[in-house]
């Protein structure tokens, strides 16, 4: 560490600018007062408020079915069209294709899908918005998936294959396992990513079956409020938990 | 990469058949969706741009340019004016904070590096709208900031931090450094610092030998960042309205606002297909930058 | 380039494809929506009910109350402004909500699209409670597609304890004094947002004339460098935490910074303002339209609209709720809910202008974005 010299300061004012506002919302999160900033003393008094919040509850409940859903369909067919780009074609374009919607602007995506739902009459619900997550969701899988592709040694499908196992056989027993590691890689992206969508929710959703961040975002809008702090914090700690757990079981799957 | 037909035992037809039929299999299902969920959402944007306005949102017949001739009045061509300008000096703050930071990450005995990268990412998965939730917190008159300000005894009146442009600018950089520290980090991991050694032994200053040796080699992984911060940050409306208190109007909200506040589709559709004209023509410019510095050295 | 070539090339023809789809659908929704009876004796517990109304413009235990009542199961979903319900609402097919809660111009607007149901009086003997000036708003005379839920006015409110002279005019507002600057919000919801402009310059808030809007618009721009923001939903707070002093507040908004700091108060500026109610419509779309006319009903009840007018502090237009014991005490504490129906007859009703409106959906981009 000694040989980074002035550069530790910079390192150490963007950690500072990244934790501070975080923290500072932690901290409030424990205030018993009901005034927003002024500190009377510490409580878990909004934990209790946030528990009892029947909106905050079943937006979570939205949330999960969307991620789940978005997650097991995005990974299916993620992981087909990643095998199908790199086995069955050499088309930079078809690749190209079908990994944008990892790109495009989130807006664009969602003004088309609504314009579209719209256009041929669908009510809006949690099913527009798992349809619309699936379409990026299943762009990250292929992209994990793809670069995955790129190191497994394709003569292993050829030897199972001219050992006469059945095409199905050598798709369950040899290539599935051997890309393991990036479809569980490419599935967690996707859940985490959908679990926090915003914008393309707040345009496919429908008015009666709001998602977790529809939710906060309207609870947001009605200002700061000690029960929006204890669900930051609550937030906070599940993401950070998620993220270390992945950090974790890549490290010890990559070490495999 | 279909497996060498004729190797096998089995008649050369009925390989190519089924290896049409597993194409079909693998690819069709993919290619569907994405033709479906996004290209045609697309398409249709692009033609909603030449309808007219329906009373109560959607469109109607006939075709018309007044979505586009409207675009260039002055009053939105501002709004698109400050939503460059903001998405730009937003890219250009990443990048002046974000290369330190890399560069040191990158320096670490490797052992540091994990952590450090972690705590960097750490923020950048949590909830978007949490994080710019507790930039009101801590801006507001009356947070945290501005009593400590009070208490220094420097002001006797709190400032307005929040609801103007800087705090917009503060809020997308909080958002999206991350993505510009990643792909820096990325290049200048890679880099062979054995070079710079040659460098400075051969009598070059340090900060000459950085010039010359690993910011050109750190460039692909700054471009990359750029487009990772510019891109969220132009159609961005969720921290305009939270942190610009509604009087900072950026392009994601006038978009945002056609479709569900003015209700006139058409002019969305030309002010988000704008948006992504402009960010096509980027994307074009890290193409041609990124030819031209692996370009040569492939030659040399 | 070759590459989105290629996919414009897939991409357009499918749109056209769809386009052709998404027509005939349309049609079809159209002549469907021609002749609907309810049926006054349909049975409401098989029936459940998705209302859209304000967060917190509600008691919270009003699904419980309204399923032990009724027999339909109730949920309220929760939208923060206006524009918000209404993208939902016309966004084209089910929306899924029986029954919302829009201010009158947007229920007009709605029922002009012909997405609303008309109300049924033979199911909804509650009318009868209202303020017969309140079956006669401008916006929907004889009730025959909504429903007021709650009426009045928009002013000033401001902490009477910060402001160095208590307002009385929308100039107070629109030119603020020094010690003021940068401590106001104002309305952003189009209509509400030229108001006071409008008002100030002896216009009328329903007016179409190019001028007297340029002139509005003019003035509201000038105001925008000493705003702190423009909020639809928070200003009560901002007054109470002290970031405003004087903010432009829907009358019983200002009641709930009234309730957490008696130094705020409520003023009607002399120019006068205008008179808005908010409503519950039933939607066409709706698959429990005889559930959403029985909600209605539950909620003019004179026991159940008082008790609304009690947790939130706006007036109801119910005679019988209003002349309650515990809601005309209230006038006390929140003077304001003292406005008598005369009073509030006398400010100028908000329709909403048709083709006209995009006018002024036009200007308020324009404020914002300049």
């Amino acid at each position: 560490m000694r040989s980074l010299g002035w550069l530790r300061l910079p390192l150490l004012l963007t950690y500072a600018f990244l934790y501070i506002p975080i923290a500072v919302v932690v901290v409030m999160s424990f205030n018993s007062s009901k005034m927003p900033f002024t500190w009377t003393g510490f409580s878990l008094r909004w934990y209790g408020t946030l528990l009892e919040d029947t909106a905050v509850r079943q937006g979570f409940l939205n949330t999960m079915v969307v991620a789940v859903g978005a997650t097991i369909i995005a990974t299916v067919l993620g992981t087909l069209l990643a095998i199908g780009l790199a086995r069955y074609t050499r088309s930079a374009v078809l690749e190209a294709y079908a990994l944008t919607p990892a790109i495009v602007p989130d807006l664009a995506l969602a003004i088309g899908l609504l314009v579209m739902f719209s256009a041929v009459g669908m009510t809006l619900g949690l099913h527009s918005v798992l349809l619309a997550h699936v379409v990026f969701g299943l762009a990250f899988v292929a992209a994990v998936v793809t670069a995955r592709l790129g190191q497994v040694d394709p003569s292993l499908e050829e030897a199972s294959r001219d050992l006469g196992a059945s095409a199905t056989a050598t798709f369950f027993r040899i290539t599935v396992p051997s890309l393991a590691p990036a479809i569980i890689a490419g599935a967690l992206l996707v859940f985490t990513l959908s679990l926090d969508e915003f914008v393309i929710a707040f345009f496919t959703d429908g008015p009666s079956t709001p998602t977790l961040p529809i939710v906060i975002y309207s609870m947001v809008r009605f200002g700061v409020t000690p029960e929006i702090n204890a669900l930051a914090a609550v937030l906070l700690l599940v993401s950070f938990t998620v993220v270390i757990a992945a950090q974790r079981i890549t490290r010890l799957t990559d070490s495999v | 990469m279909t497996s060498p037909a004729g190797t096998t035992s089995r008649g050369r037809g009925a390989h190519k058949r089924r290896a049409l039929g597993s194409r079909a299999l693998f690819l069709g299902p993919g290619l569907f969706y994405v033709t479906a969920f996004m290209a045609i959402p697309i398409a249709l944007i692009v033609s909603y741009a030449f309808l007219t306005r329906g009373r109560f949102g959607g469109v109607r017949l006939p075709l018309t340019l007044e979505s586009f001739t409207r675009a260039l009045d002055p009053v939105y061509l501002q709004v698109l004016g400050n939503s460059l300008l903001i998405a730009t000096t937003t890219t250009v703050l990443a990048l002046l904070i974000g290369y330190p930071v890399a560069y040191a990450i990158a320096r670490m005995p490797s052992r540091w590096r994990t952590i450090a990268l972690v705590l960097v990412v750490l923020p950048f998965w949590s909830n978007f709208l949490i994080r710019t939730y507790a930039w009101i917190v801590l801006l507001n008159s009356e947070g945290p900031l501005n009593k400590a300000l009070l208490a220094t005894g420097l002001r006797d009146e709190p400032i307005g931090l929040l609801y103007n442009r800087g705090a917009v600018i503060v809020g997308l950089l909080y958002a999206y450094l991350p993505l510009m520290i990643l792909p820096l980090y990325a290049s200048l991991e890679r880099m062979d610092w054995s070079l710079l050694e040659a460098a400075t032994n051969l009598g070059a200053s340090r900060i000459r030998a950085f010039f010359d040796v690993t910011f050109p080699l750190s460039l692909p992984g700054a471009m990359i960042g750029a487009i990772f911060v510019f891109v969220p940050s132009l159609g961005n409306f969720i921290v305009p309205e939270l942190l610009g208190g509604g009087k900072t109007v950026m392009v994601g909200n006038l978009i945002r606002d056609q479709f569900l506040k003015a209700r006139d589709w058409p002019f969305g559709a030309v002010l988000a297909l704008t948006m992504v004209t402009f960010l096509i023509l980027l994307f074009a410019l890290q193409a041609a930058v990124s030819r031209r510095i692996n370009g040569p050295r492939a030659h040399a | 380039m070759r590459r989105s070539g290629v996919a414009g090339a897939i991409a357009v023809s499918a749109a056209l494809l769809l386009a052709a789809c998404g027509g005939s659908t349309s049609s079809d929704a159209g002549s469907a929506a021609a002749g609907s009876t309810l049926d006054p004796k349909a049975d409401l517990t098989k029936q459940t009910l998705t209302v859209s109304n304000w967060a917190g413009y509600y008691p919270e235990d009003l699904p419980a109350k309204f399923q032990t009542a009724v027999g339909a199961p109730l949920t309220i979903a929760n939208h923060a402004t206006n524009e918000e319900i209404m993208g939902k609402l016309t966004a084209g097919g089910d929306s899924g909500i029986d029954v919302a809660f829009v201010s009158g111009q947007y229920a007009q607007a709605l029922n002009d699209a012909g997405l609303l149901e008309p109300i049924d009086p033979a199911l909804i003997p509650n009318l009868k409670n209202l303020y017969p000036e309140a079956t006669q708003m401008p916006f929907d005379k004889g009730n025959k597609f909504s429903v007021p839920y709650t009426w009045g006015t928009t002013g000033i409110c401001y902490r009477s304890d910060l402001v160095p002279t208590e307002p009385t005019s929308w100039n107070d507002i629109l030119k603020p004094a020094a010690e003021n600057k940068g401590k106001i919000t104002m309305l952003s919801t189009e209509r509400w947002l030229l108001l006071p402009a409008l008002k100030s310059l002896g216009y009328s808030i329903n007016t179409t004339n190019a001028d007297e809007l340029a002139a509005a618009k003019e003035l509201t721009l000038a105001q925008k460098p000493d705003l702190l923001a423009y909020d639809d939903t928070t200003f009560y707070t901002r007054l109470v935490s002290g970031e405003a002093t004087m903010v432009e507040a829907w009358d019983g908004w200002c009641n709930y910074g009234i309730a957490e700091d008696p130094n705020i108060k409520f003023v009607v500026p002399k120019e006068g303002s205008d008179l808005w109610s908010d409503t519950m419509v039933v939607l066409k779309s709706s698959k429990n339209k005889e559930a959403g006319m029985a909600f209605i009903n539950y909620i003019l009840d004179p026991a159940n609209h008082a008790w609304v007018a009690e947790n939130i502090l706006y007036k109801v237009p119910n005679q019988a709720a209003m002349e309650t014991e515990a809601v005309a005490g209230m006038s006390a504490a929140y003077p304001n809910m003292g406005m008598t129906p005369a009073e509030l007859l006398k400010e100028e009703a908000i329709v909403d202008l048709g083709e006209q409106s995009s006018a002024y959906t036009k200007i308020a981009t324009e404020v914002t974005s300049g």
